[in-house]
């Protein structure tokens, strides 16, 4: 509608120089953003000399694929990425059934209750206890260590819980609920029979925003894990990329590798970005949706 | 928590009968739960997420005016007062962290808020339904990149060797220089790659306004003869100012608790003096140094002064407009 309105507007020269100078804006944005991304995917296919010496600018420099054949060598790399994927399938399970849980009943009018429970919400979002109360009360529930610190501790996130009460309330009608309750169905059936039906796109929404936000994970396994043998792929990252530590390769082995070691981190970037790029173009649609829900309606 | 009272209530509910109004409006409450008891069963679970790792950790916070020792546990500890607070504002590194905090997301704040709006603006005036689906598929893509892999890129990009700014940098006959190694451009390095991830995705909120801006406006603007310049000061700018002022509120709140992992994962013993933030400096006296107590009263104080500022920014823009948080 607002196109159409702009269209009727008829350009004087002073609007045509500044949608031209808007274009000219546009089109620097989107090189400052695509270059990078181009840089690393051709940087990950070109020569170890090619990119240690700068030589890589724009296409891939004597193409290979050795970054990627040594990632795959590594032992590291591979466990961290299973321990990711089952890190971000089981957590968002975990995730979306708790906020299903809490946002369904929340929505409700009729549920007794929900003003407080909302504001224990909300007040969660402008004060928390901190870091180290937090640490403690992982630590007295024994879950140091194990699984169960990167699945529980940061399960619930209020802001999903928001967007998921926002969609109830809109798409689930107070007529709906009162018409099943005559026809004698339980609460629990209605969620069963009409509700998780209904609330395809929430879920969606849901499975993507912290799936996304699972697979990126990267502090709680910091503070709470210590085995190797635990860790997810964000922290075995870390230390190739960031830490240069690499446990698996020898010194000699390393010297002679250096520069196989700078391309094997462009490949790792481009690997470790795999699973959310192929999500990417259905995540895209959703995650506006859902920002949409959550900001016009919460 | 008042579920799980209410609930064990429950059976007495029936005998309770209503002789004054007290009693009649408790028995009118505990219908209502009876009605639904299946969905405060259903709650219970989320309720008991909620309460361990949020409200548990709240009250966790006593540590912070206690010596805690894990022997004697957090109730056993002895009280302190405010002795851990007192150490923390005469610590020689109080004024460097506090300067750094704020500096970085004041610095943060004013960038990161302004961009998307500028950004959204622009692709608001494009008429080309292409080329605006191109530029938001694209720009919103760096959104997903995870932290490691942001500062990864960082780094790999300002390498003093053969980094690809250096390299560019080269072209023009300018010297290779460690951009990350010194302090006086951490925070620049910080806040433009940040605007480089994120600005992207924060338009989407802004473009999803502008859409609902009342074509009438428009029209109105039209008749008199105001430019797409004029436009956009006048019609569509005021259009976006309640989602505007919300947006700062809740980033006003959140200026004292800047993100730790890209910080920490960008620092190095050349940047620390501009790199140590409220939050790096948490983690490695509490659970690098097993300081538990002085590191719950840094985080305590950061918690307060975000609290204080987020219902502050509040008031002022209750005062000044209609557009609140509550």
């Amino acid at each position: 509608m607002k196109t159409m309105a702009n269209t009727r507007i008829k350009d004087s020269m002073i609007d045509r120089i500044f949608v031209g100078a808007i274009y000219v804006f546009l089109v620097l944005v989107l090189l400052a953003v695509l270059y990078p991304l181009i840089y690393i995917v051709s940087a990950s296919f070109s020569s170890p000399s090619a990119v240690t010496s700068g030589r890589v600018w724009l296409l891939p420099v004597n193409p290979t694929i050795l970054g990627y054949t040594s990632i795959f060598k590594n032992p590291q790399i591979i466990q961290g990425f299973s321990n990711s994927l089952f890190y971000t399938v089981v957590g968002t399970f975990i995730s979306v059934s708790i906020t299903i849980m809490l946002a369904y009943p929340l929505s409700r009018k009729t549920f007794y209750g929900s003003k407080l429970i909302m504001f224990l919400l909300v007040f969660t979002m402008i004060f928390d206890g901190g870091l180290i109360p937090l640490y403690l009360v992982v630590k007295n529930l024994n879950l140091i260590d194990t699984i169960w610190a990167l699945l529980l501790p940061s399960a619930l996130a209020v802001f999903q819980v928001i967007i998921a009460r926002a969609f109830f309330q809109s798409t689930i009608p107070d007529e709906l609920v009162e018409a099943s309750e005559m026809d004698g169905c339980s609460d629990i059936g209605f969620i069963f029979k009409v509700v998780l039906p209904l609330a395809k796109p929430i879920i969606a929404v849901l499975v993507l925003m912290y799936a996304v936000m699972k697979w990126n994970m990267y502090f709680d396994a910091l503070i709470y894990l210590k085995s190797e043998e635990l860790f997810p792929l964000q922290i075995i990252l870390r230390s190739i990329l960031i830490l240069n530590t690499d446990t698996s390769a020898n010194i000699q082995e390393m010297l002679k590798m250096q520069g196989l070691k700078e391309l094997m981190k462009y490949s790792l970037i481009v690997v470790s970005s795999i699973p959310v790029l192929v999500l990417y173009p259905f995540v895209q649609k959703h995650f506006v949706k859902g920002m949409l829900i959550g900001s016009v309606k919460g | 928590m008042s579920t799980k009272t209410a609930m064990s209530n429950q059976p007495n509910s029936k005998s309770i009968n209503g002789k004054n109004l007290v009693l009649l409006n408790k028995s009118a409450t505990l219908k209502k739960i009876k009605k639904h008891w299946q969905l405060h069963l259903l709650i219970f679970i989320p309720l008991v997420f909620l309460i361990t790792f949020k409200y548990v950790p709240m009250a966790g916070v006593v540590i912070a005016f206690k010596d805690y020792s894990v022997v004697k546990g957090i109730a056993g500890s002895d009280w302190v007062g405010l002795k851990y607070f007192e150490y923390f504002f005469n610590s020689p590194n109080f004024a460097l962290l506090i300067k750094n905090t704020l500096g970085l997301s004041i610095y943060g704040l004013i960038v990161g808020f302004i961009c998307p709006i500028i950004l959204a603006l622009a692709l608001n005036e494009v008429q080309n339904a292409r080329f605006k689906k191109f530029a938001q598929t694209l720009t919103y893509a760096p959104y997903f990149i995870s932290t490691v892999i942001m500062v990864s890129i960082i780094i790999l990009f300002l390498s003093p060797s053969a980094g690809l700014l250096n390299n560019i940098l080269g072209l023009f006959g300018i010297e290779a220089n460690n951009f990350l190694g010194n302090p006086s451009y951490f925070k620049s390095i910080y806040v433009w790659s940040d605007v480089w991830q994120n600005a992207g995705y924060a338009t989407i909120i802004y473009l999803a306004a502008l859409a609902g801006v009342d074509t009438q406006l428009y029209e109105a603007a039209k008749v008199d003869g105001a430019n797409r310049l004029q436009k956009i000061i006048n019609v569509d700018i005021p259009g976006i100012l309640p989602i505007i002022i919300v947006l700062l509120i809740l980033n006003i709140g959140t200026i004292m608790s800047l993100g730790f992992e890209k910080i920490y994962l960008l620092q190095n013993p050349l940047n620390i003096n501009s790199s140590e933030v409220i939050s790096t400096y948490v983690y490695k006296i509490g659970l690098l140094g097993a300081n538990f107590s002085f590191a719950s009263a840094v985080g305590l104080f950061n918690s307060i002064v975000n609290f204080i500022l987020i219902i502050s920014a509040n008031t002022i823009s209750k005062k000044f407009s209609s557009s609140s948080l509550w």
